[in-house]
């Protein structure tokens, strides 16, 4: 999912919030008074965005559309606020032949809004048309650990082409067969893109991307473009999520500023996000309830695998990043600049995943120490000096408010260190991402993550293995390193999944040395809520669990 | 006066053709694919990459897509967004309302304008001057968004007089608030433009001649003083519904409205040059013809100006 909803604040409008906040009011807990009993009727209303896509679960990847989706397709699995999975849709999901092969049993009798029924056929060929090329789906890359994807990914591959791997076994029970071994397939299930699609769906996609047809905790109502969503409680749903609420509404702002006065003068019940300018307001904000608690985000820069004196696989790279990472006093970053919303990162797997760990060996590494830095970095120069020509530059997109944030990093490494270091806007996100993917990217660069499942595999297989560099995944500096490869693989083959997170720890604290990335920190869920809505919890995506929330 | 107006509108067809083209040039020369940003960064499977390009022509040459673009255009076909949405349906949308806020905020400037601007240009150096002349100046000077702010906040969320945000069809209530934050700067300009001309035409000969003859002071003050004044107030009223228009972006953001500013924002933001070609090109043509008919309205205003 995208990183919009950070971005949207103008920092230009900062300071006159802030000054105007001067008549606001004093003192409030967090989370204070929640509805006692809510009205099961009740519509609460959320802020929103305008869908990237048509409202197909196979072809969202960002939150606009992202939500919404969320609400209307249950996963085969769900994911606790705790981070537990469990089955929902699916009776069980049964893993065998070294966890190559997933056998899926359907529950019976689970209907589809348009009264037909949920079969095993209705999931391969919801698969089938996300994976094949052809139909150009955001999400295709979900499908590629299935057998048979790379057949589907052919140029001029027909629409309805079956993916080889998915076989039936009669109408309510299919197998999975993978290419290769995943431990995490099953929490994988959790992402909507793994939804089954109506009949209706293949005869005209089109329709259905205005109007889907769902299963899940609510149903579609209606879409007014660029002004609202409106969803309704599904009675007959049958998974363990039901809505407390009559429905959801999501009202379209482009600008969180206008969401939040909303929030306050009590037009709009939740929204998932707080604007910048008000972070340092929200709790002392006597006309909301604030939430913020460490999400599942983690925020750290990259380093490309040839920028001179950080080569990769060079000793004096190694040195370089380490000091760097050192340089950076990252809970005064949090305090200063993200009003102390955010927690320091100690390794690259964030607090909400289970796999955390905050006293690894090769912690010390993303701890601030400016005197070990300063060790580090003059190390270093033995080996091939750093002169004062040389500049270390920060990049980031600046459309995404990324800029307080790298200007603080730079600073902080510059002063350190004492070597020239700035930080770098490239002006749009597109530029950017292109820059990166072509290679071209030649100073430090932003990469933040946002998972795509809660499992600690999500943030290191997609990010750091060898396979998904080159162009085939997220490895963005194509940091490649066998032990790392042979632990991931190692974990997708575990039969229990305490064994998994041993190997992913082992890879957690082999990349906190090697450091081709550095993490800075993980960035927090947070929220507001107007008075008199209960039950306002955020998950594991950082949104508000929309089917807890209640108002009278 | 035929042949002029004849000639002024085959004007446009080249200002529309050559504003199509830089505008389409422009979004194809912005930083970066918008294709890969659709991507957010996770990975993009080239084949997947390739078919949406193809779907949305973005795999031709810059030229092709542009006369692409205007092959269809012709047939009042403008493309679509990346979500699917035909780029006619969302300005139909989106632009009614930009069109009731300027037009609101365009009779607030105009009246209030006016009307402060003669009481003041006829008054220099009452106290009444003075204040207006204050007020004014704090306008010009405090940015739209403060104003906004502001009013947002005491009106809206403080006082609950004024709705915060607009509602999905906004009324004449809901954009009240927003029309006078957008038309407020042009309407101090208009008072201190008013006041200037009225000030100086004042002394003008004409007007002593006309109380000379005799002329009571009301048919002097209106029909000499002000009407003379008017010209290069009528100037202004009709190049500002244009910047009206494009201006609204700040207002539409601050009360969530949905119109041509929020519209063109998320456009330029995802990189959807159809929608944000048509929408240029329809401001355009709306300032174009603001210019012909302020050029008209001259003649009725000062019956020297004859058009042949």
């Amino acid at each position: 999912m995208n990183k919009t909803k950070f971005a949207l604040a103008v920092s230009a409008l900062t300071t006159v919030a802030l000054a105007m906040a001067g008549c606001g009011n004093s003192a409030s807990g967090d989370n204070g008074k929640a509805a006692a009993k809510g009205n099961p009727n009740a519509i609460i209303r959320t802020n929103g965005c305008e869908p990237e896509h048509p409202l197909v679960p196979q072809n969202t990847n960002e939150t606009c559309g992202g939500n919404p989706i969320q609400l209307l397709f249950s996963g085969l699995v769900s994911v606790a606020t705790n981070g537990k999975v469990e089955n929902n849709m699916a009776e069980s999901i049964t893993p065998s032949n070294g966890n190559k092969t997933f056998t899926i049993k359907l529950k019976k009798g689970l209907k589809f809004s348009d009264g037909t029924e949920v079969k095993a056929d209705n999931f391969i060929k919801a698969w089938s048309y996300g994976a094949v090329a052809t139909n150009a789906q955001v999400s295709s890359y979900f499908f590629a650990p299935i057998m048979g994807y790379d057949e589907v990914q052919k140029e001029g591959t027909p629409s309805d082409t079956k993916l080889s791997g998915l076989e039936k076994l009669d109408d309510y029970s299919f197998t999975v067969n993978l290419s290769a071994p995943s431990s995490v397939f099953t929490t994988m299930l959790a992402y909507p893109a793994f939804s089954p699609l109506p009949d209706s769906f293949f005869k005209d996609p089109k329709a259905f991307g205005e109007k889907p047809v769902s299963y899940g905790p609510y149903k579609f109502k209606s879409w007014t473009h660029n002004q609202s969503i409106e969803l309704v409680k599904n009675k007959d749903y049958k998974g363990t999520d039901p809505a407390k609420n009559g429905g959801v509404t999501f009202k379209v702002y482009l600008d969180t500023e206008a969401a939040y006065r909303d929030v306050q003068a009590g037009n709009l019940d939740v929204m998932d996000t707080i604007p910048q300018s008000q972070l340092k307001l929200y709790k002392k904000d006597k006309k909301v309830q604030g939430y913020s608690k460490p999400g599942s985000t983690i925020q750290a820069f990259s380093f490309p695998k040839d920028m001179k004196h950080f080569e990769q696989n060079s000793k004096e790279g190694q040195l370089r990043r380490r000091a760097v990472s050192m340089a950076i006093d990252r809970q005064q970053l949090i305090d200063k600049v993200l009003s102390g919303v955010g927690t320091p990162a100690t390794d690259f797997i964030p607090p909400v995943i289970t796999g955390h760990k905050s006293d690894l060996e090769n912690s010390k590494f993303v701890k601030y120490n400016p005197e070990e830095a300063k060790k580090l970095w003059a190390e270093a120069d033995k080996i091939s000096k750093w002169t004062d020509k040389d500049t270390l530059n920060f990049a980031y997109n600046a459309d995404g408010g990324a800029k307080p944030i790298f200007d603080a990093v730079a600073n902080s490494v510059k002063n350190t260190l004492g070597i020239n270091a700035t930080s770098k806007a490239y002006p749009t996100f597109a530029q950017y991402r292109q820059l990166i993917g072509q290679r071209k990217m030649q100073d430090i660069f932003r990469a933040g993550w946002m998972p795509d499942y809660p499992s600690a595999q999500n943030y290191l297989t997609p990010l750091y293995s060898t396979g998904a560099g080159n162009g085939n995944g997220s490895n963005d500096n194509d940091y490649s390193n066998p032990e790392v490869d042979k632990l991931l693989s190692d974990a997708d083959s575990a039969a229990t999944q305490e064994e998994a997170i041993k190997d992913y720890q082992k890879v957690d604290n082999i990349l906190l040395g090697d450091l081709s990335s550095v993490p800075m920190y993980y960035g927090n869920a947070s929220g507001v809520a107007a008075l008199g809505v209960g039950g306002f919890q955020m998950n594991w995506q950082n949104e508000p669990v929309f089917t807890d929330l209640t108002k009278a | 006066m035929g042949k002029y107006l004849l000639r002024r509108i085959l004007q446009m067809i080249p200002v529309v053709i050559g504003s199509t083209l830089l505008i389409y040039a422009l979004v194809f020369l912005l930083p970066g694919d918008p294709v890969v940003a659709i991507f957010k960064g996770k990975p993009a499977q080239p084949q997947v990459v390739a078919q949406i390009k193809a779907d949305y022509n973005l795999d031709k040459p810059f030229i092709i897509q542009y006369l692409l673009f205007l092959k269809n255009a012709l047939t009042f076909n403008f493309g679509k967004t990346f979500s699917g949405q035909l780029v006619s349906d969302v300005i139909g949308r989106a632009f009614p309302n930009t069109v009731k806020l300027a037009l609101m905020a365009f009779v607030f400037e105009a009246i209030f304008g006016v009307v402060f601007g003669v009481l003041s240009g006829m008054n220099k150096g009452r106290w009444y001057d003075s204040v207006i002349l204050v007020l004014s100046l704090l306008l010009i000077s405090v940015p739209t968004f403060v104003t906004g702010f502001l009013l947002q906040y005491v009106f809206g969320v403080q006082l609950a007089w004024l709705p915060v945000t607009a509602s999905a069809d906004p009324g004449f209530i809901d954009l009240l608030m927003p029309a006078m934050v957008l038309g407020s700067v042009s309407m101090a300009s208009i008072i201190r433009l008013t006041r200037s001309e009225i000030s100086a035409n004042k002394y003008m000969d004409y007007v002593r001649t006309a109380r000379a003859k005799g002329m009571s002071n009301k048919s002097v003050t209106l029909r000499h003083i002000i009407r003379n004044s008017m010209i290069t107030v009528v100037t202004y009223l009709g190049a500002d519904i244009g910047a009206l228009m494009g201006g609204a972006m700040v207002t539409e953001r601050i009360f969530n409205i949905n119109g041509i500013g929020n519209v063109t924002y998320q456009a330029i933001v995802r990189g959807e040059a159809p929608l944000v070609v048509s929408v240029v090109t329809l401001m355009v043509l709306i300032f174009v013809v603001c210019n012909l008919l302020v050029d008209l309205l001259y003649v009725v205003l000062d019956p020297r100006i004859r058009y042949e």
